[in-house]
């Protein structure tokens, strides 16, 4: 397998310890926890979106775990303004606020609160599973270009995640970069449901939620590449990376960095054991993989 | 691997326990160690963590909608059930165990299972004592009321006066948090905070140890996954006894 050479990385505008970054809506609800995640080995994490007011999410069930998947519908739960507390503690730490609203103001809104107290902003326009909010946007690559381009004036680092849900995601990601994105983060969830043959009905409170996990990899790995021949910003890789192999597969894609999440899931010290494998003071560096695939 | 979708079980019987707490047996047996939980699916209305007060059923409080609904239920009706989950408590070979009202529920399970040497169990009132008979029948029970209606007038922190801490090897307490933190404070200033476990109840949505809404300060730990069983020496410089966080992460003041 290939190594990389270890050491600090700038991704669309935020440097990072390492290639692998905590995905929002994961272990992301208090600055407590996201310590702990940066303190086991993140390069970066990314908190729970943060929106306009404070919200409780759906009611249970809001997860199934489904072999090496993950089906989930939290709903954005959120303390929203007070949630500047929860991180103003991380100081300068690598902590990417993720930030969702009903509308380009309101994204401007949120964004505001956490002026000088994040190194970047993920905008979350692709949760798939909250009405008005997330993906209902995200599909709209005009409301994506403006609320990017409002976020992304307050000159902080700017990132877009994407929602896989589309017919064509470049069409979403070339958006993101006419409002001055500064990296794109694909993919969000993929949106799925499970129904309970037992109880004859859906598993969610929710009825539809999203699924992550090893089953959607190949799809993020598929996004990853379209974007990386139809955008120029830098693009981080999400989507059910468990493993070096998977990091590395990404980078190939085109991905210059990679979010992980449902992987926690197994293993709460994921982000060591994947830095062991990926590392090696002989290793290569990342510019010498990123979008090899593509050649 | 398999898809762990939520095991639906029927209620065999419903007991009522207390003015505001029934036991609901249902038809399958889990195994599991005292002081793991499980995620309750009312279908059609919400999921709560519940810790299991015997392999084949829980001990539930009235509290929110969830457990309101479960109140409406009779034989018959069905619940999902996920789990078991989380950490129970350590065993030791002569253990104390300190219950206050419901807290008293996986607390059951260890003094069945032979370790528990002495059992002190509080509430408000005689009425709200749970468990007093089947407890009786495992291990020596010390009782203490709010309003001193049955055993000690008092709260359980005076019952651990009377007792001599160095003869348990462990101490497993479970109830309300401001009882549990005045127990903790108790037992650290005789010298044996060591051998406390507690057992936390905090909002929780996945219960599988990624969404962080169970997440406490300032480790970070999650509750559904690290504990929800923690030892006194992590918990007595932590957010125990003082706050928690709602479904939104907002915090409350305990």
């Amino acid at each position: 397998m290939v190594e990389l050479k270890p050491g600090a990385v700038t991704v669309g505008g935020v440097t990072l310890d390492n290639h692998l970054l905590l995905a929002a809506g994961v272990l992301g609800t208090t600055g407590a926890s996201l310590s702990r995640m940066l303190a086991r080995g993140a390069g970066g994490v990314v908190t729970k979106s943060i929106g306009p007011q404070p919200k409780d999410g759906h009611a249970g069930p809001c997860v199934a775990v489904l072999g090496e998947g993950i089906l989930n519908a939290m709903g954005l739960p959120n303390p929203s303004h007070e949630f500047t507390g929860e991180i103003s503690a991380l100081g300068n730490k690598p902590v990417i606020v993720s930030i969702y609203g009903g509308n380009p103001a309101e994204f401007a809104e949120v964004a505001r609160w956490f002026k000088g107290m994040t190194a970047g902003f993920e905008l979350n326009l692709s949760c798939p599973h909250a009405e008005g909010y997330g993906a209902a946007i995200g599909i709209d690559p005009d409301l994506v270009e403006k609320c990017t381009r409002e976020v992304r004036a307050l000159g902080i680092p700017t990132w877009v995640k994407l929602t896989p849900n589309v017919t064509d995601i470049t069409a979403i990601g070339k958006a993101a970069e006419r409002g001055g994105a500064t990296a794109i983060v694909a993919i969000n969830t993929v949106k799925a449901m499970r129904i309970s043959t037992e109880f004859r009905r859906p598993v969610l409170g929710n009825r539809y939620g999203g699924l992550s996990g090893n089953p959607i990899f190949s799809i993020a790995v598929r996004c990853v590449y379209e974007l990386y021949e139809a955008c120029t910003i830098p693009i981080i890789g999400c989507g059910g990376i468990s493993t070096a192999d998977n990091v590395i597969e990404m980078m190939m894609a085109g991905a210059c960095a990679v979010e992980i999440g449902s992987a926690v899931q197994q293993d709460i010290g994921i982000f060591e054991t994947i830095k062991n494998d990926l590392y090696a003071k002989k290793g290569i560096l990342p510019e010498e993989i990123i979008g090899c695939a593509h050649e | 691997m398999n898809d762990q979708l939520p095991v639906k079980v029927s209620l065999t019987e419903i007991q009522k326990e207390t003015p505001s707490v029934k036991t609901f047996y249902f038809d399958q047996e889990f195994t599991f160690e005292p002081g793991q939980f499980v995620m309750v699916w009312v279908p059609g209305v919400d999921e709560i963590p519940m810790a299991l007060s015997s392999a084949n059923s829980i001990t539930v409080q009235k509290a929110g909608d969830a457990t309101g609904a479960m109140f409406d239920l009779s034989a018959g009706a069905v619940l999902g059930i996920r789990g078991p989950l989380g950490k129970g408590f350590t065993r030791g070979e002569k253990m104390l165990a300190i219950a206050g009202g419901v807290g008293a529920s996986p607390l059951l399970p260890l003094a069945r299972s032979d370790c528990v040497m002495t059992m002190l169990l509080g509430a408000r009132t005689e009425k709200e004592l749970l468990f007093v008979d089947q407890l009786d029948e495992s291990t020596d029970v010390m009782i203490a009321t709010d309003d001193g209606s049955l055993g000690q007038r008092g709260f359980v922190t005076d019952l651990i006066r009377d007792i001599s801490l160095a003869a348990y090897d462990r101490i497993a307490v479970c109830g309300p948090e401001p009882m549990m933190r005045a127990v903790l404070a108790m037992i650290d200033g005789l010298g044996f905070a060591s051998r406390t476990e507690f057992s936390l109840h905090r909002y929780m949505k996945c219960g599988i140890g990624i969404c962080g809404s169970c997440c406490i300060d300032p480790d970070g730990l999650r509750v559904c996954r690290d504990g929800p069983v923690f030892s006194g020496e992590l918990l007595k410089k932590s957010e125990f006894g003082h706050y928690t966080r709602g479904a939104s992460g907002t915090k409350k003041n305990i």
